[in-house]
């Protein structure tokens, strides 16, 4: 499929380079020569020096054939302009970033129709979504929802000692009474989909599908259920901070601000009256402390510096903040982070492009049953996806056990009507079917893909 | 340095040498010529061993490759390629010396169409396909065949061929750079056998017209006859001045003209110059020589035949220019530095390098006339970043240096070519026809005589200078140079 990305900062690469993957042919535009030649030398695909509100640049890099059109610029007002123009020149579908709260806001879905833009992805707000989650279920690495939060899949790390620490699976199973299905596990930086006689060990990472209530019910029975976070210390006035504020104040939680610029403190305070904004250095310990990181429930370090948010995390851990949340933008850090021992890290631009991979896919499949969610989960390694199962899948009605699926790939969970299952050998699955489907390896894009052949 | 990568890619190279080594035998086979059948099989299962076992003993743990490793690629495939494709020429005996057999096989990868046989008497009809073959192959280029043919050459192969396309820069066709080579390559074999076609047809024996064709699509210049081109008939000539011409152009406008953006065909600034310099060459020379031929026709026909040739870089002859008025031939010598358009088969600086030097120093005249003045030159109807024009400049100086270089070799060497007179307008052209990949100098090394009375030592140099001009020079020099090879440098 013929995509077009505007903006090659670090959302723009990072879904180029997602796309690539996908097997997509990319053309690229934006208006700095250097970062062109930069991202030419690295991905291939076709590089356009110029402005994509240009139309003329528009026209040179065929736009009319673009079937997905995506502008991630740091501007919003350009975003939604080049949009506008591209859909305008012919192209089927358009993306843009849009990240100012008041464009966002619900009364201004007007501006969204009114300028054709098919869907507007905001990294912060998805960030500040994903983190939302994870407070609310302190105990995973990770949450991910899927139909509407009908399904759960988080991530666990396995600590030594911890009650799963050398448990077969197929015990685990027998011990609780819960439905749940451990679908995959990250040990040594492979990915396994685990049988039942698979023994889990103490520093492996695993993937846990379930539905909301039942993922309490098992954490709790295990031990190591972490009540959710209600007093929340945020450091960074950033964008991301804002949106998670906004959330969390909504249900009611307390939250407690740190910015060292005093402008952004006071728009803080006029948009959040009810957060404590503190105007102060976060990197000093003494404010910290003074601020009470030690009682928190949660630290979160949203500045927009990766070096400061690690070495903070750091001594929030230390303070023994029983949830720490890390915003790194910059994948090398990755590791030395984990090394530090911190769990959860955040990456808005991440799940930007999931959103990305996961439009392409489903417009490459319109016709069958389509990609509804993507998550990459275990570093990448593995994909969880939900498809809507059409009338006409050929795989309807035959038990999953007579079904020839790819190695690798785990149907993990089936959404029918309200309620969530757990397949089994005997289960089918049926025509409107919300289906989990967990693959390590294979991008799929149709729930036909996950059988042989 | 990824060396294993390194490895790797040459490797396949290798292998598909192997492939083109086993045509030519097919050719041989034909014509029922045993011992260099026997040649051609030999040197394929020598290029298929030193290729595999390059490969098996090179797992590279990334794939990952820089701009470095593109130019040692290239270099290092250029030379080695040669190396083995020397082989079956000292086997079947068709030429003894290995120097002299490496200057030749360099020639024909390089399409310089300099030759040192001097008589093709008993020269077998394998020998005559495998150089004319070498041509094309070296044409557009190994690494761009190998990167549309295989399923995936390296991750980030762009710094492969760029390391080995013709230009100042590169422009990419299609997203993708495996669609973009295979359009590439699509172009040139259609071409080619439109080629072939009209030279049938015109009334030249088959093999003739597969050899002249392939000399004319790699912009090469080796023929199956001492004399070149100049026995066969008026319009075979025409033919091939026509399509020295074409593969002179950039690929990338034939390719605009299939997606049908005849606009941009049309406002090409590179195109334009090229054939404005081809009108006035040809007009200027028809006069010239009008009193040689006393036929406008004639004059017309030998003028544009040979500018066409020299220009584009090819090197055949329908006369011995040797003969002309001094203005002509150093009309001659100037097409040889200009050569064809960017990404084409020629050789030679490159049009579009030239008219953006001359823009370049418009600018800079315009600058003193007027010391505060602002301006950017433009290339194309865009104007021409800092990073180009500074890339060109320093393009033009190194070319240089290396022309003089060469020509203080050649001229160092005992054994003096050509008479006391013309000893030097003999080293210099060729120098220039080998540096610029043309082929035939003047003197001594007229198109009508050959390189065979050089030295081993001054041949080297030649083979080198070939080498030199096909890849832009900095391919070469990176890869040699002990910096590239020292850990932390």
């Amino acid at each position: 499929m013929k995509i077009m990305v505007v903006g090659c900062g670090k959302i723009g690469a990072t879904i180029t380079k997602a796309l690539i993957a996908e097997g997509h042919d990319i053309t690229v535009m934006d208006n700095d020569p250097a970062v062109i030649s930069e991202i030419t030398n690295i991905y291939d695909v076709m590089a356009i020096c110029g402005s994509g509100t240009d139309c003329e640049a528009l026209a040179e890099a065929e736009v009319d054939t673009a079937e997905l059109f995506i502008a991630v610029t740091g501007s919003d007002e350009f975003n939604m302009l080049s949009c506008f123009l591209a859909q305008k020149m012919g192209a089927t579908y358009t993306v843009a970033r849009i990240r100012n709260p008041q464009y966002n806001a619900k009364k201004s879905d007007l501006l969204k129709k009114e300028l054709s833009i098919s869907h507007a992805i905001n990294p912060e707000l998805s960030a500040a979504k994903e983190m939302l989650n994870v407070l609310k279920l302190p105990s995973a690495v990770k949450v991910e929802t899927f139909s509407r939060g009908n399904f759960e899949m988080i991530e666990l790390s396995v600590k030594e000692n911890s009650p799963l620490d050398n448990m077969m699976l197929m015990e685990l199973r027998k011990k609780y009474t819960e439905k749940f299905l451990i679908c995959a596990v990250e040990r040594d930086d492979k990915v396994y989909i685990p049988g039942g006689n698979f023994v889990l060990k103490s520093g492996d990472k695993i993937g846990l599908l379930a539905a909301p209530t039942e993922i309490q019910r098992l954490l709790k029975q295990l031990g190591i259920l972490q009540k959710q976070a209600r007093n929340v210390m945020i450091l960074g006035a950033s964008r991301t901070a804002y949106y998670l504020s906004r959330m969390l104040l909504d249900s009611g939680n307390s939250v407690k601000i740190v910015e060292i610029n005093h402008a952004r403190c006071i728009e803080m305070s006029e948009a959040l009256p009810e957060a404590v904004v503190i105007n102060g250095d976060g990197a000093s310990r003494e404010l910290l402390l003074e601020e009470g990181i030690a009682n928190v429930d949660a630290f979160l370090s949203l500045t927009g510096d990766d070096e400061k948010n690690i070495l903070l995390s750091y001594f929030a851990l230390e303070q023994n903040v029983p949830k720490v949340i890390t915003k790194v933008n910059r994948d090398e850090y990755f590791a030395t982070a984990e090394k530090l021992g911190l769990e959860t890290i955040i990456t808005p631009r991440k799940s930007i492009a999931n959103i990305a991979v996961r439009y392409a896919r489903a417009l490459q499949n319109s016709m069958g049953s389509k990609v509804e969610t993507l998550y990459k989960l275990m570093d990448e390694h593995a994909e969880a996806l939900e498809f809507v199962a059409a009338a006409d899948c050929e795989i309807l009605g035959i038990p999953l056990k007579q079904l020839c699926t790819k190695p690798n790939v785990l149907v993990g969970g089936i959404i029918r009507g309200r309620r969530a299952i757990i397949p089994n050998g005997d289960d089918a699955i049926m025509a409107g079917d919300r289906v989990v489907v967990i693959s390590t390896g294979h991008p799929l894009a149709d729930l036909e893909d996950i059988v042989e052949g | 340095m990824n060396r294993r990568m390194i490895f790797r890619v040459i490797g396949s190279i290798l292998q598909i040498e192997a492939i083109f080594l086993v045509l030519s035998g097919v050719v041989s086979a034909i014509y029922k010529e045993n011992k260099s059948l026997l040649a051609f099989l030999l040197s394929a299962v020598i290029a298929i061993t030193v290729g595999t076992l390059l490969k098996t003993f090179s797992k590279p743990k990334t794939f990952v490759i820089y701009a470095k490793e593109g130019f040692v690629i290239v270099a290092f495939a250029w030379m080695l390629m040669s190396l083995i494709g020397a082989l079956p020429f000292v086997i079947s005996g068709d030429i003894p010396s290995y120097v002299d057999a490496v200057f030749e096989i360099v020639s024909g990868f390089t399409t310089t169409g300099a030759s040192i046989i001097t008589s093709f008497d008993g020269i077998s009809h394998g020998t005559l396909f495998w150089r004319s073959f070498s041509h094309w192959i070296g044409g557009m280029g190994i690494l761009v065949f190998v990167t549309a043919i295989l399923p995936s050459v390296s991750e980030r192969p762009i710094h492969i061929l760029r390391a080995e396309m013709p230009g100042p820069t590169m422009g990419k066709l299609l997203p993708r750079l495996k669609d973009t080579a295979v359009i590439l390559y699509i172009i040139y074999v259609i071409m080619t056998v439109i080629l072939i076609a009209l030279l049938i047809f015109g009334g030249m024996p088959v093999f003739d017209s597969i050899i002249h064709a392939f000399g004319t699509a790699g912009t090469g210049g080796f023929g199956v006859r001492a004399d070149s081109v100049s026995s066969y008939s008026s319009y075979l000539q025409w033919v091939i001045t026509v399509f020295m011409i074409l593969f002179g152009v950039n690929f990338n406008i034939y390719y605009l003209l299939l997606i049908k953006k005849i606009k941009n065909f049309f406002t090409s600034e590179e195109l334009w110059s090229y054939i404005g310099i081809i009108l006035s060459a040809t007009a200027i020379i028809t006069v010239n020589i009008f009193s040689i031929y006393q036929n406008f026709a004639d004059s017309l026909r030998n003028s544009a035949f040979q500018v066409a040739s020299i220009i584009s870089t090819t090197g055949y002859s329908t006369v011995d220019f040797n003969n002309w008025p001094t203005l002509s031939k150093t009309i001659l010598i100037i097409l040889m530095f200009i050569g064809g358009c960017a990404g084409s088969t020629a050789g030679g600086i490159k049009v579009s390098r030239i008219v953006i030097m001359f823009k370049m120093i418009g600018k800079e005249i315009k600058h003193m006339l007027h010391p505060r003045a602002v301006s950017s030159v433009r290339f194309e109807k865009r104007p021409v970043d800092a990073a180009t024009t500074k890339n060109i400049g320093n393009y033009f100086l190194i070319y240089f240096v290396c022309f003089f270089v060469i020509l203080l070799l050649l001229s160092a060497d005992s054994i003096t070519v050509g008479t006391v007179n013309n000893a030097f307008e003999t080293n210099f052209s060729a120098a220039a026809a080998c540096f610029n990949n043309v082929g035939p100098g003047l003197s001594a090394v007229g198109p009508l005589a050959s390189y065979a009375q050089y030295s081993d030592f001054s041949k080297i140099v030649l083979s080198f200078a070939m080498l030199l001009g096909r890849l832009e020079i900095f391919p070469l020099i990176i890869a040699l140079s002990p910096s590239c090879w020292s850990r932390n440098k």
